[in-house]
């Protein structure tokens, strides 16, 4: 059986005790939330942290607030977000991509705040100690080489977070709370596109909430593609969101998942779509304009080809489906999921 | 005496169904035994290497270990055929792939002898590294082992049977087309898990997770040099078995090694990563079909080539290499062919059995190729197929004993049920339906270890409380065979299954079964419960008859009784009627067994096909395509299977559908593949993603629903006319998926599995004017040993070899091995 | 170091001393010795492992033990009440299934945590909650027909 390495188990009870915690020794010490994440990493000794502070026991982190938007509490779980309506109903960007992750017991476990910090994944690095010691270690972890691009100054882990594309479309940002202070950073400014060093929270910070603005005339969404309806993680995403006037597009924001380390936005699109209808030409030309910015590497499921094709077809469903078309069947069939029933 | 049929052929709960859905069955890893120890086994970080130097004194050193081992312990080879016992429990001096198992450490826990295990130090030096049978072929040396056929070939043979050129180049039409099947793996939800234990008497006692306890109690007396008498093998229930388990495993020579050693009971639980590592799953096999086709559509002759890279180890390897040309044959008339298969040696894990042990893979080129030519000849594929389907009571070309079989009629009924006359090249683009056939062996003809003895017995007692207990070495792996067993004893005594205890897979206490592999469990150990059953109750019979004064013809056993077929009133409880038994004739035990009936396929080689009797199985699979992505969906499948007769239907049509899954999964997603890092940088080989995450496999939302029928045409050979269900249903499905695939977009995938990477390539090569093709390009040449020429039975052949050498008599002595090993080496080099 | 963890398993109290770095599944197994709790991957990929904690479907392997301090778990052991099979025990081991009954445990309790909250799934509800539970055997068919089998004893009783 996989086991965990051993470790000095901290159960704070408010933000104010996990923070000093954490400032103890903030490189040493990780924060378990849901656990989908980091037990399997630790127990594949990626992360053997000496500390490790739940954050269960926080209540805050758990509330859902209405008013100026919608607050989340990092801690709540992806299946509280499923099920909750004004998820559903106004953010669906965001309802479509927690609806996504994984699997319906992993979703009961998992938290947003967990989802937006989700570890880089890299098929070199999610393996055995055993394993990558086979393989001589590599840039991440307890080694010098990127086995993805052996030329590589920077580690090539993928960004294989579901909420983060869609957070990013929706605008949203998150507050980072530490012993020494509070800052609020928006979603698009919490990641590098570096393997390694992929979120900009420091060390010492806890994401406490995540703040989804006022959604008035927007539409949102969230295109996956993955192998199975279940399960996997992200090779490619893409999230949408649109300001609709009438038929017209007043702003809009396109953003890449799983092509790199961190999401990509799409400012071409973004601008292309200002101001227009959603015309078959008009959502070519921005598939277009997606297309080059991603450069998908060899580290995932399926051929990197084959996936960076994929992005025309994920940014075509993906705004036909804010225009209004009846996207079920085409969900189905790159999405692998309907999409109607969630657990 | 007269069967009701009360048991038989009634869907039922299985006899442990109930231990099943409480959590109460009891898997290897669920035993808890006191002063019970931990063991973990060091694996070579190398893909090939000598081992130079091994530490393990910081290992021993640590607070809680009571022992390491390398493989100085280990010095004798066993390996599950004997013609391949070239396994150590832990390397001695040759490492050959990431994974291989190199020390081990024995702890008061799990968690102590992992971190005892990653103190061992070891020193490699690196040998060259064998990637594909492209290296293996091109570089005979360093050899990765010191036996085989020459160079890393581990097995060549050449077989051919009538004049197979003649009959091609006389054909209207030749196809000629290669295929390539991915390697893939078994992936049990359970993993491996072994506690050894010596008894109160200072024996042996292993309690496995193991499909094949006889074997196993075989390799550890060999391994340990133990006396046989002086082992018990317990095959606890198998969390999914599907061949992965056959083996004898290094974890369990090793904790069983270390449990006489300590007299402790020592537990090993291998993780998941282990698992892809013992594999021993289907082999990565390219192959070529040259068939030649009249312009009607019946064949005239086949000449097949496969090469099997096969690992680092030859498990089942001959056998697999054989297989892969075996059953073409059976399905189909096909009366000249040529054979000729090759098994290389790699640095990976081995591969061995996987449900449907080396057909599926060229069963998938002849049904993909069959449906190029129906194509070509603008024939149906299935009027096609229903034209050369193999006769009953006929032998084939390789002498192969074909007796009942309704291939026609899965055939007619699979296009009847799916609607395929008004689908098939009907439908709109990116909808598509593909139809394959496929056979099965009902039990291997043959044993592993050639000998007489019955390859299932079974032992039956019976008491005075009107209990009956059955005693069988059968494996239950998930599979129902405890159902089966208790099922043919309840329907010849007249009882409820749930009268009738089985005790199965352990060694000490019940007869041998050869174990749970090759489909013949049912068959095998069905027929030996019969007899069993028969011969109890004759006895009871006889005392009833007695006592009653009624005429034993006329005694009916029924509704837990016995009585007068022309006076159901008149008779007694089943248990006075055993009671009188007793008392008429002593204790009451009876015994049955089963060995199948002589091969006519008398040549070298010959020993691998022949089987008591087949099934047979169609299918078609619908399928959506989508030609701008590439992906498929499969909605539905029409599966009909000749079953011969469904013992418990309800657990027949679980393993129809579980083998139609398991097909899917291979079709569309499953691959066992590694990774080389560049050479330059380094010198890894490794599994690309050995976990249960990265190694795809159908989850409840990729499952087609299954719509099953079952043929049912009671065969002679099995009991209550039963054939095998566990492989063959599988076998149709990955070729109806590419079918279905050319059928909805027009393009040909062949190779296994049929990825959409592969149909969007396949699909821009269409349309930009090229083969809408993707698939293999060349196969290489090989140095085929010289052909055995055997003339079929058609040309009055004997089943020999025209040009057979002498041999050695079949008594194949384990010790003999290494020996013989070496003289197949010298002929080679000479 | 061990610290003190009180449960409530199976409707009964469970007071045990645990390593904070034991997993429910762990102390299930090992301490308590409820086996019924499979393992298949220990890192959250198969659904084997999965029990009702407060009633939810859960991944014991991912739950570090301590964190379930003063929770309700619910194993397969704990499905039969007063000696009676639950329905869906009665209809998995009727309709075949359960295989080699392995992911068994994982996938009855996901089911019952299903069925508690909607009486009456589609199939295609079923075949989604099902979706993390990975079956090798069956090709999930009887399953699903044994839970709709199941819940339509659970109306009608």
């Amino acid at each position: 059986m996989m086991r965990l390495p051993s470790y000095r188990y901290r159960a704070p009870s408010t933000i104010g005790d996990a923070a000093a915690w954490l400032a103890e020794s903030p490189t040493d010490t990780m924060l378990l939330a849901g656990g989908t994440d980091l037990i399997p990493n630790m127990k594949r000794r990626q992360q053997t942290p000496a500390t490790v502070v739940g954050l269960r026991g926080i209540a805050e982190l758990s509330e859902v607030r209405d008013g100026d938007g919608l607050t989340v509490g990092a801690g709540v779980t992806l299946s509280a977000l499923v099920h909750d309506e004004r998820v559903r109903q106004q953010h669906a960007g965001l309802w479509q991509a927690v609806a996504q992750v994984a699997t319906p017991h992993l979703r009961n476990m998992g938290t947003i705040g967990g989802n937006i910090c989700l570890d880089t994944r890299c098929t070199y690095y999610d393996q055995t100690f055993e394993w990558r010691k086979a393989i001589d270690f590599c840039l991440k972890k307890d080694g010098d080489v990127c086995w993805v691009a052996p030329s590589s100054k920077r580690c090539l882990a993928v960004s294989s977070t579901d909420s983060a594309p869609a957070l990013i479309a929706l605008g949203a940002t998150v507050r980072l709370v530490s012993a020494t202070g509070t800052r609020d950073v928006a979603m698009g400014d919490l990641y590098v596109n570096d393997g390694m060093q992929y979120l900009t929270r420091r060390a010492d910070e806890i994401l406490t909430s995540i703040h989804l603005p006022e959604v008035a005339g927007w539409r949102s969404t969230y295109w996956k593609l993955r192998r199975r309806g279940s399960f996997d993680f992200p090779v490619a995403s893409v999230a949408a969101a649109a300001r609709f006037d009438g038929d017209r597009i007043v702003e809009a924001r396109l953003v890449l998942g799983a092509l790199a380390s961190c999401p990509l936005e799409v400012p071409a699109a973004a601008a292309r779509l200002a101001g227009e209808a959603l015309t078959d030409e008009l959502i070519a030309s921005v598939a277009d304009d997606a297309y080059p910015l991603a450069k998908p590497m060899d580290n995932t499921d399926f051929e990197l080809v084959w996936r960076k094709k994929m992005v025309r077809s994920l940014v075509t469903s993906a705004l036909r489906e804010l225009r209004g078309d009846d996207m079920r069947q085409a969900r189905t069939r790159l999405a692998r999921h309907p999409l109607l029933q969630v657990s | 005496m007269t069967l009701r049929g009360d048991v038989i052929g009634k869907p039922r709960r299985r006899v442990d169904g109930r231990a099943k859905v409480t959590g109460q069955t009891k898997f290897a890893d669920d035993i808890v035994l006191p002063r019970m120890l931990h063991a973990k086994l060091l694996r070579s970080s190398v893909p090939h290497a000598k081992i130079v130097r091994i530490d393990t004194s910081k290992a021993a050193a640590v607070d809680g270990v009571s022992l390491v081992l390398t493989g100085e312990s280990f010095p004798i080879a066993y390996g599950i055929l004997p013609v391949s016992h070239d396994e150590h429990a832990l390397c001695r001096d040759v490492v050959r792939f990431v994974g291989d198992p190199v020390a081990a450490v024995i702890a008061r826990d799990e968690a102590t002898a992992e971190r005892a295990m990653r103190l061992i130090e070891v020193e490699y030096e690196a040998l060259r590294t064998f990637a594909s049978p492209d290296d293996s072929l091109a570089h005979p040396e360093p050899r990765i082992h010191e036996y085989g056929d020459f160079g890393n070939v581990h097995k060549a043979v050449a077989l051919q049977f009538g004049d197979v050129d003649a009959a091609i180049a006389g054909a209207d039409h030749v196809f000629d087309d290669l295929f390539y099947f991915e390697g893939n793996t078994h992936l049990p939800i359970e993993q491996h898990a072994t506690v050894a234990t010596k008894d109160q008497d200072g024996k042996l006692v292993v309690y496995s997770s193991t499909q094949t306890p006889h074997y196993l109690h075989r390799a550890l007396a060999k391994a340990l040099s133990l006396p046989a008498a002086h082992i018990r093998v317990v095959a606890t229930p198998n969390g999914g078995g599907f061949g992965g388990k056959s083996d004898p495993f290094n974890h369990e020579v090793v904790v069983a090694y270390a449990a006489m050693r300590l007299d402790r009971p020592i537990k090993i639980c291998l993780t998941r990563e282990e698992v892809f590592y013992c594999h021993r799953g289907r082999h990565p096999v390219l192959m070529r079909f040259r068939t030649g086709v009249t312009k009607e559509g019946t064949i005239t002759g086949l000449d097949l080539q496969t090469l099997l890279d096969g690992g680092a180890y030859g498990s089942y390897g001959v056998a697999s290499t054989f297989y892969t040309g075996a059953l073409q044959t059976v399905t189909y008339d096909i009366p000249t062919y040529r054979f000729r298969g090759c098994r290389v040696f790699t640095n990976k894990p081995p591969c061995g059995p996987k449900r449907g042990h080396g057909t599926p893979q060229s069963r998938f080129g002849q049904e993909v190729q069959l449906d190029k030519i129906a194509e070509t000849l603008a024939i149906d594929p299935a009027d096609l197929r229903l034209n050369i389907v193999q006769p009953p009571d006929s032998l084939t070309a390789n002498f192969l004993r074909v007796g009942t079989i309704g291939l026609a009629d899965c055939i007619k009924k699979v296009v009847d049920r799916s609607n395929w006359r008004d689908t098939f090249r009907k439908l709109p683009l990116g909808h598509g339906v593909g139809l394959a056939c496929s056979s099965y062996l009902s039990g291997a003809g043959l044993p592993i270890n050639w000998n007489d003895l019955p390859h299932s017995g079974v032992q039956l007692k019976l008491d005075r409380s009107g209990g009956v207990t059955v005693f069988c070495g059968a494996t239950e792996i998930g599979q129902g065979s405890d159902d089966v067993l208790v099922a043919i004893v309840a329907e010849v005594l007249g009882i409820d299954p749930f009268d009738v205890r089985a005790v199965t897979g352990d060694t000490d206490l019940t007869p041998v079964d050869l174990g749970s592999y090759s489909s013949r469990v049912t068959l095998m150990m069905g027929n030996a419960a019969i007899q069993a059953a028969e011969r109890a109750r004759e006895l009871i019979a006889d005392a009833v008859s007695v006592k009653l004064e009624i005429p034993k013809g006329r005694l009916v056993f029924a509704d837990r009784r016995v009585f007068d077929a022309e006076d159901p009133e008149r008779g007694t409880s089943f248990r006075e009627a055993v009671r009188l038994a007793e008392a008429k004739f002593g204790t009451l035990g009876t015994t049955g067994s089963y060995t199948p009936p002589r091969s006519e396929a008398k040549f070298k080689g010959g020993g691998v096909g022949p089987s008591p009797t087949y099934s047979y199985t169609a299918a078609v699979v619908e399928v959506d395509v989508d030609p701008e992505t590439g992906w498929v969906t499969v909605p539905r499948v029409w599966i009909a299977h000749d079953i011969g007769r469904a013992l418990n239907p309800t657990l027949v049509r679980g393993q129809v559908e579980g083998g139609v899954y398991m097909g899917i999964g291979e079709a569309l997603m499953e691959e066992q593949v590694f990774r080389r890092l560049p050479a330059k940088l380094s010198h890894a080989l490794v599994h690309k993603f050995p976990s249960i995450l990265e190694y795809k496999s159908p989850t409840s939302l990729e499952m087609p629903e299954v719509f099953t029928d079952l043929i049912e045409y009671p065969d002679p050979a099995g009991p209550f006319g039963a054939k095998e269900v566990g492989q063959g249903p599988l076998l149709p499905i990955m070729p109806a998926v590419a079918n279905a695939v050319y059928d909805a977009v027009g393009v040909r995938i062949d190779s296994i599995p049929v990825t959409p990477e592969k149909i969007l390539r396949a699909l821009e090569a269409k349309a930009a004017g090229k083969a809408p093709r993707q698939g293999p390009a060349s196969f290489p040449d090989i140095p085929w040993p010289e052909t055995l020429r055997v003339t079929p039975p058609w040309a009055g052949g004997t089943g020999r070899a025209d040009n057979e050498p002498a041999r050695p008599t079949h008594r194949r002595v384990d010790a003999g091995i290494e020996a013989r090993a070496a003289g197949i080496t010298k002929e080679a080099r000479s | 170091m061990k610290l003190r963890l009180t449960l409530t398993v199976n409707g009964e109290p469970a007071d045990t001393l645990v390593d904070p770095d034991k997993t429910l599944l762990e102390v299930l197994r090992e301490d308590l010795q409820l086996t019924g709790t499979k393992h298949g991957c220990e890192l959250g990929e198969c659904g084997a492992c999965a029990v009702l904690v407060d009633g939810v479907p859960l991944l014991s392997c991912l739950m570090v033990a301590h964190e379930c301090e003063g929770r309700a778990v619910v194993t397969v052991e704990g499905l039969t009440e007063d000696g009676r099979l639950h329905p869906l025990q009665e209809c998995f081991a009727d309709l075949g299934a359960a295989q080699c009954g392995y992911c068994t445990p994982g996938i009855l309790m996901t089911a019952k945590a299903l069925l508690d909250r909607e009486p009456h799934p589609s199939r295609e509800r079923i075949r989604e909650a099902l979706s993390g539970n990975l079956c090798r055997c069956t090709g999930y068919q009887q399953i699903l027909d044994a839970v709709e089998a199941a819940a339509s004893l659970t109306v009608t009783r």
